[in-house]
């Protein structure tokens, strides 16, 4: 069991340096082979008014001349260290982690992506929580009353969450609650869960609804599929043939079962959504990380990509381990092996 | 009156392509004490029926009619609430492949224990110790470390003990065992029989046992019934169908069978054909698309389903041929070949 | 019937053949153990024979078959077919050599591809090997579907319109297109209904007749090993311990192992039960990661003494063609009248 630990651990940090690799690798060496020289870069920093000799010297003591390998290595070294910055000016000091500053507003990358968290684990939690009761919820019912009425439509419902993209189901129930009827916040309230959490939930429901109806559709037609083939297993017939009651050889026997590829997928999913739910974000104009990637991406701000995409694949990595390391807690039989 | 009696028992069930009758009109009795031996091929549907007395099959898609008369009281007409608190505490079950047959993730002792506080409002601990009381009975070796054990780390053989465990943990009356050793190697089967046979004695309960293997069949049956296409085509005393069988389809079992008692044969003797699908039962008597003597009823086996009547005994035989027709053929062509040569 | 040829050499010939199968731990998946599937055993089969080899479930009696057949490469020891040495042979060397070996398997669901005609299916082999056939290989596959009891005119149906019987009989067509010399069935009845079984038996027995074929056939079944058998091998953990010709092993039985086993078949007749005293073995197989030292049976065997668990007993020939790893073999003893007994059934 512990060997299978470490091996979970050294696979996913391996994972790590290979996406830091890579994202690295395009964001800052790609522009270069492009055509965007040091000192283009460098001029980000010091601003257009600046004498292409003081360029050149920013460009030189950033590093910007350097080997890849080497900008590489003090970029990582900067993450567990903190870095110092010399823009000729002064010497600006970034503690660890550091993923540099950002070249629009000129601040450090990780207060802001800090600051955003936040935003994006509410609205990943509370939307995970809904769609996991909600889309299992209905993924047993459905399976259980295969063919009926209540399986048609809500197979059919699934197949429209799945299908209709959450800018469009964002839109239409923004128009349809905020503006129309009036029930729900317009886009872009947030207030923090310390502040006031009856309005944090409030602010989000919208929001949560959306994102959880689409993966709530995912979930029902999984679990639904998961429970029709468990309910054929021997091990079902043989509960029943105790004399246990229907309900509890339903949830102790057949769903047990059921869920455990559903946590594998919960697992990447919800890993995913916690490094930006861009997207719902989006539509919603809330402060989270997705919006913080848009906003970089567009902005071509290197350093907050490289921050918010090393991030989101920390969460990632982080979520498929625990989801591992459970996995051996569910089934027996993944311990021996 | 009996304690288990079945009468015209049928199970159908309606699907896309037609009415399968799994069973079609099933009538036997089993006293305390005694052994039933249900023999027949797959799709015969031997295995549906053992589901059907347990009440498995209600609620389903299934169309059960007929009677299950256990210890004087009818099931099939009872409520499925109540035929449910029965399962497992007067009538328990025991399956083919003790793998697939209990739950991966729960430990063997839980699966017992959850088993037995159905039926017994007892502590978690009472229960356990009962747990560890009925693996030690059924021959596993230090129950008390093996009860916190997953089925996958049993051998096939203690796990198939362990199912026998959890069926006879709260003292079932009726004990049904479908294919229970088809799946273990011999010299385990052999050890599985043995304790099946000594737990009966020990419980004093009423035994079904199904397979396809009339070497088990003789080994510890009392009666014998002979399945067919869903219907009973032999049924009577083990030494009646053993040594004075009356059907074709039993004849051909027999003589498809190498056996380790006697002189190897030259040739083995095999039915024709293949066992028939349950969703197109040929009409008329079900066998005789394969029989060897169909052509001597005059048309009758292609029309006319023959009915299952008295020969001697308690011996019971569903074929169109005469008693003294189907005596003949066994003792002057049937026995002589298997038993010489 | 033909008979066996068991003055000539052997058509297979097996020697000290060994199959371990790796089993790796820790980080660094080093190997901590191995797997000993087959350890060390030797067979010869003769042409026209066929050879049964019998034993419980993981005894290694299916890697026997997967390493003759070179399925599987052997760690170490000797398989020489017709002569030639094919233990380490390369793939596109044994080529031409599979014409003449072949393999019939137990689940005639799994082994045919669903979406592939009969047709197909056994005519395959003449397109993979670029066989050319007289009157083209659509002739030559019906030739075949007849010889096996199957209706020529079903060649382009799909195997899921066939019963298991009949799929099982397709199985075996393929097997014959190329007119093998060696066939190796592994457990080719077991999966098929008693009375389907009896006539796939008969089906395997016809065509030893009328093609002159040698078979190992490897199954569980004391029984269908005996009806077709001439010779008998019985495994346990890896190791043959005892073969014999069929009359001889089933009729005095040495190793106290396949005594074991011919007692604990149930005999279809209520009296036997009776009177027949079992012999009841304890526990089940240990597993052959880690097997017993010495004598692998001694730890269910009732006449094991000091010596069984320290040295263990060699393969060796108590009488003619019978041989036995045992160190106190039971009906050693050859009495006149045991022999008669013997060549008399």
């Amino acid at each position: 069991m512990l060997t299978y630990i470490i091996r979970r651990l050294i696979g996913a940090l391996a994972m790590l340096i290979v996406v830091s690799m890579v994202t690295f690798g395009i964001f800052f060496v790609v522009p270069q082979w492009a055509g965007a020289t040091p000192e283009a870069l460098a001029s980000r920093y010091v601003g257009r008014a600046a004498t292409p000799e003081t360029v050149h010297l920013v460009a030189e003591r950033l590093g910007f001349y350097d080997p890849v390998v080497v900008q590489y290595g003090r970029f990582v070294k900067g993450i567990f260290t903190g870095a110092q910055y010399d823009y000729g000016a002064g010497v600006e000091q970034c503690p660890a982690p550091c993923f540099g500053y950002s070249f629009i507003s000129g601040q450090p990358v990780w207060p802001d992506l800090v600051d955003r968290m936040p935003v994006t684990f509410s609205l990943a939690i509370g939307a995970a929580i809904l769609w996991v009761l909600g889309g299992v919820a209905i993924g047993v019912l459905s399976a259980l009353r295969r063919g009926s009425f209540f399986d048609r439509l809500s197979m059919g419902t699934a197949l429209a969450g799945v299908s209709l993209p959450i800018f469009f189901t964002g839109m239409v129930s923004l128009v349809i609650f905020s503006y129309g009827l009036g029930w729900t916040p317009p886009g872009g309230a947030y207030t923090p869960l310390a502040e006031n959490p009856a309005l944090w939930a409030y602010d989000l429901l919208l929001p949560w609804i959306t994102l959880a109806f689409l993966f709530a559709a995912t979930y029902a037609r999984l679990t639904r599929a998961g429970m029709l083939e468990t309910m054929g297993e021997d091990y079902i017939r043989t509960a029943r043939a105790k004399g246990l009651k229907e309900r509890e050889v339903i949830v102790k026997h057949g769903l047990r079962a059921a869920l455990t590829p559903i946590l594998t997928l919960f697992g990447i999913d919800f890993g995913l959504l916690i490094g930006g739910a861009v997207l719902t974000e989006t539509t919603y104009t809330l402060p989270g990380l997705g919006q913080y990637a848009i906003l970089a991406i567009r902005n071509q701000d290197l350093p907050q990509v490289m921050g918010v995409v090393l991030v989101a694949a920390l969460f990632v990595v982080v979520a498929s381990l625990v989801v591992d390391l459970l996995y051996a807690v569910v089934d027996p039989r993944v311990r021996l092996s | 009156m009996s304690f288990l009696e079945v009468k015209d028992l049928k199970i159908h069930f309606p699907t896309d392509d037609g009415l399968v009758k799994s069973v079609d009109g099933l009538t036997f009795d089993l006293e305390r004490g005694k052994t039933l031996g249900i023999v027949g091929e797959s799709g015969s549907g031997k295995s549906v029926t053992s589901l059907g007395i347990l009440g498995l099959h209600k609620g389903g898609r299934a169309r059960i009619s007929g009677e299950i008369w256990l210890d004087g009281e009818e099931l099939n007409g009872a409520s499925a609430e109540h035929v449910r608190g029965l399962r497992g505490k007067k009538m328990a079950m025991i399956f083919q492949d003790p793998l697939s047959s209990m739950h991966p993730y729960y430990t063997v002792g839980h699966q017992i224990i959850e088993a037995y506080r159905i039926h017994n409002d007892v502590s978690k601990q009472v229960a356990r110790k009962h747990a560890i009381d009925m693996l030690g009975r059924v021959g596993i070796p230090e129950p008390a470390r093996r009860v916190d054990s997953y089925p996958h780390e049993f051998s096939g053989g203690m796990r198939q003990r362990a199912m026998i465990a959890m069926a006879l943990s709260c003292d079932p009356e009726l004990l049904i065992a479908d294919e229970p050793t088809t799946a273990l190697d011999v010299t385990v089967q052999a050890q599985i029989l043995d304790l099946m046979v000594d737990l009966q004695r020990e419980f004093n309960s009423a035994l079904i046992i199904i397979t396809h293997d009339l070497g088990v069949v003789a080994e510890l049956s009392d009666d014998i019934l002979v399945m067919y296409g869903g219907k009973c085509i032999e049924y009577g005393p083990a030494d009646s169908i053993f040594y004075r069988p009356e059907h074709p389809y039993t004849w051909g079992l027999l003589g498809s069978m190498p056996r380790l008692d006697r002189e190897p044969t030259e040739r083995l003797l095999p039915i024709k054909g293949s066992p028939p699908s349950l969703i197109n039962v040929p009409p008329g008597c079900a066998f005789h698309p394969r029989c060897p003597y169909a052509e001597r009823t005059q048309g009758k086996a292609e029309t006319e389903v023959p009915a299952l009547t008295e020969t001697e005994g308690g011996h019971l035989v569903r074929c169109h041929m005469s008693r003294d027709e189907r005596r003949g053929l066994w003792e002057n062509e049937i026995k002589p070949v298997l038993e010489t040569q | 019937m033909t008979e066996p040829n068991y003055a000539s050499e052997p058509l297979l010939s097996v020697q000290d053949m060994e199959k371990h199968f790796p089993v790796t731990k820790g980080l660094l998946k080093r190997q901590v153990g191995a797997v000993k599937a087959v350890d060390g055993i030797s067979f010869d089969v003769f042409k026209g024979e066929t050879l049964g080899l019998v034993g419980e479930s993981g005894c290694g009696k299916s890697t026997t078959g997967r390493l003759v057949t070179r399925l599987l490469e052997p760690t170490a020891g000797k398989v020489v077919f017709e002569g030639q040495d094919i233990t380490h042979m390369s793939q596109g060397r044994l080529r031409p050599l599979r014409r003449d070996m072949q393999m019939i398997f137990q689940d005639p669901y799994s082994s045919l591809n669903p979406r592939h005609t009969v047709g197909a299916i056994v005519g395959a082999p003449f397109r993979i090997q670029g066989v050319q056939t007289e009157n083209g290989i659509k002739k030559a596959v019906q030739d075949i579907l007849s010889l096996v009891g199957l209706n020529p005119e079903h060649y382009n149906r799909y195997p899921h319109e066939f019963s298991g019987g009949q799929r099982q009989r397709i199985g075996i067509a393929r097997t014959l297109a190329l007119k093998p010399k060696l066939i190796i069935a592994d457990e080719p009845v077991s999966a098929l209904d008693v009375s389907i079984q009896a006539q796939v038996v008969n089906l395997l027995e016809d065509l030893q007749n009328e093609l002159d074929l040698t078979y190992v056939v490897i199954a569980h079944d004391l029984s269908v090993v005996r009806h077709i058998s001439d010779r008998v091998a019985v495994m346990y953990l890896g190791k043959i311990v005892e073969i014999a010709d069929r009359k001889r092993l089933y009729s005095s039985p040495m190793h106290p192992y396949t005594n074991a086993l011919l007692s604990a078949v149930p005999v279809p007749d209520p009296k036997a039960r009776k009177g027949r005293e079992r012999i009841r073995l304890a526990g089940d197989v240990p597993s052959p990661l880690n097997p017993p030292p010495a004598c692998r049976f001694h730890t269910r065997c009732w006449k094991a003494q000091e010596i069984c668990k320290t040295v263990e007993p060699p393969l060796g020939e108590v009488a003619s063609g019978h041989r036995v790893a045992c160190h106190f073999p039971e009906n050693a003893v050859e009495t006149p009248a045991a022999t008669a007994a013997a060549e008399q059934s």
